[in-house]
């Protein structure tokens, strides 16, 4: 492993820009819907010449640091469950190792295609049915006009807190209920399985908690952050005993990340709930769209479908890249956007306030 | 606390903190084929790069923190109620 030290790419005034800047958009989606910028992370680092498992290995490594100052942030805002998000948070460490167990099979008997149409076939499924879910939700309770009224617990939420097993049940500050650990377990495994997939837990994480578990979207979203620390400083330790980290990569992202995570938690407060499964529910079915378009290369590669020409090859890639790269930069949009109509409104409603004192 | 209109903003603390932020970041560019060449040791070494992230985190994050506010960019004053 120790030969990857050569790997280390040199660092330019624009690479750090580029990673700083990324890094920032990543942070803001990160600090509203608790995950989010490892898809672009980590392509991205890999177009700069960073071999796949250290770009891999860098990004967990910026992830849980920034992880951590969201939660602390968002927990002062009364949003982060922290008993919660350690026991997802642990369950989901379990998850990250069996999925990256089954990702090393596929690489060793169907190779690199096998493996990339494993991952895009994973991020198609798992966003178009979730992804479109939760986008359908917020899309339905946009059209009720019930945006600002209080989150209920769904059907199914409200049957998974209904069920009494002796000796697991816990009580959650997030689902003012006790619910059984049988139930977090499968879930937290879930979401740390879509992390060693797909680099972004939360897209499973943040959905199961409101829907199965019936947190409100504000709480799953900042819980999510505590689960994404757990899972990142295992995952991180894991990446540094093999020496795969590149500390400089790892940091220059924190830096832009430190930033937009701060602004992305203070965002969280100005906005209705139910934006977060907006964002959330925008991003995820927008890379659906970029990773289908990757699936016909990783077929062709396979054997599995007839050649294609490398201008095609050329052309899916860009379009793939330029595809996620617009999700990140949408999601930042909607969130600043969000965020400054809140202050708009606030500082009317305050002015508005003072003048009425006035004439009082 | 968030009532106040008219709280004073950590100017001193941004500054402070920045000026740590932006010491610990040249160090590490100043210093990286160092830096590297010891953290891509692997085995005990790896609680190097955990222990770099926490440090990075602890002083750049409340930097960013007192950045923002500073600028004016804080929570909502009527907290958002989360139930």
């Amino acid at each position: 492993m120790h030969d990857l030290a050569a790997n280390f790419i040199n660092l330019d005034a624009i690479t750090i820009l580029y990673l700083f800047g990324v890094g920032f958009v990543g942070g803001l989606v990160s600090g509203f819907i608790g995950s989010g910028g490892a898809f672009v992370l980590t392509p991205g680092m890999m177009s700069l010449g960073v071999p796949g498992l250290m770009a891999v290995a860098s990004n967990m490594c910026h992830k849980f640091p920034k992880a951590l100052v969201g939660a602390m942030k968002r927990f002062k805002y009364g949003q982060v469950d922290v008993k919660l998000g350690v026991i997802l948070g642990v369950s989901a460490e379990a998850g990250v190792l069996y999925g990256a167990g089954i990702q090393e099979k596929i690489k060793a008997t169907y190779g690199d295609a096998g493996s990339n149409l494993y991952v895009s076939v994973a991020f198609v499924v798992i966003l178009a049915t979730v992804g479109g879910f939760v986008l359908y939700d917020a899309w339905k309770t946009y059209k009720s006009g019930n945006a600002n009224s209080e989150e209920k617990a769904g059907k199914l939420a409200k049957w998974v807190q209904s069920i009494n097993i002796p000796g697991t049940m816990v009580y959650f500050k997030a689902l003012n209920a006790r619910v059984s650990i049988l139930f977090t377990i499968p879930l937290g495994f879930a979401t740390g399985m879509m992390a060693a997939t797909i680099a972004v837990g939360g897209f499973i994480g943040v959905p199961a908690m409101i829907y199965v578990l019936g947190a409100p979207s504000l709480m799953a979203s900042a819980t999510e952050l505590v689960i994404a620390f757990v899972m990142g400083v295992g995952g991180s330790l894991k990446y540094a005993l093999h020496g795969m980290v590149d500390i400089r990569l790892a940091m220059i992202i924190l830096a832009g990340s430190l930033f937009g995570i701060q602004l992305g938690a203070i965002g969280t407060t100005y906005v209705k709930p139910f934006m977060i499964k907006v964002v959330m529910g925008l991003i995820m079915v927008i890379v659906l769209f970029s990773r289908g378009l990757m699936v016909p290369v990783y077929l062709a590669q396979l054997g599995l479908i007839d050649k294609l020409g490398d201008s095609t090859i050329s052309l899916l890639k860009n379009s793939s890249f330029a595809i996620m790269i617009f999700a990140l930069l949408l999601g930042a949009f909607i969130v600043l956007r969000a965020m400054w109509q809140g202050r708009q409104a606030e500082r009317l409603q305050q002015a508005t306030g003072a003048l009425e004192h006035g004439k009082v | 606390m968030a009532q106040s209109t008219h709280r004073k903003k950590p100017v001193a603390a941004m500054i402070v903190m920045g000026i740590i932020s932006i010491a610990l970041y040249a160090t590490l560019l100043a210093k990286q084929d160092l830096i590297n060449s010891i953290f891509a040791k692997g085995g005990w070494y790896a609680l190097l790069p955990i222990i770099t992230a926490f440090v990075f985190s602890y002083f750049h994050g409340s930097f960013t923190g007192s950045f923002w506010t500073v600028l004016g960019v804080e929570a909502s004053k009527k907290k958002m109620e989360v139930k």
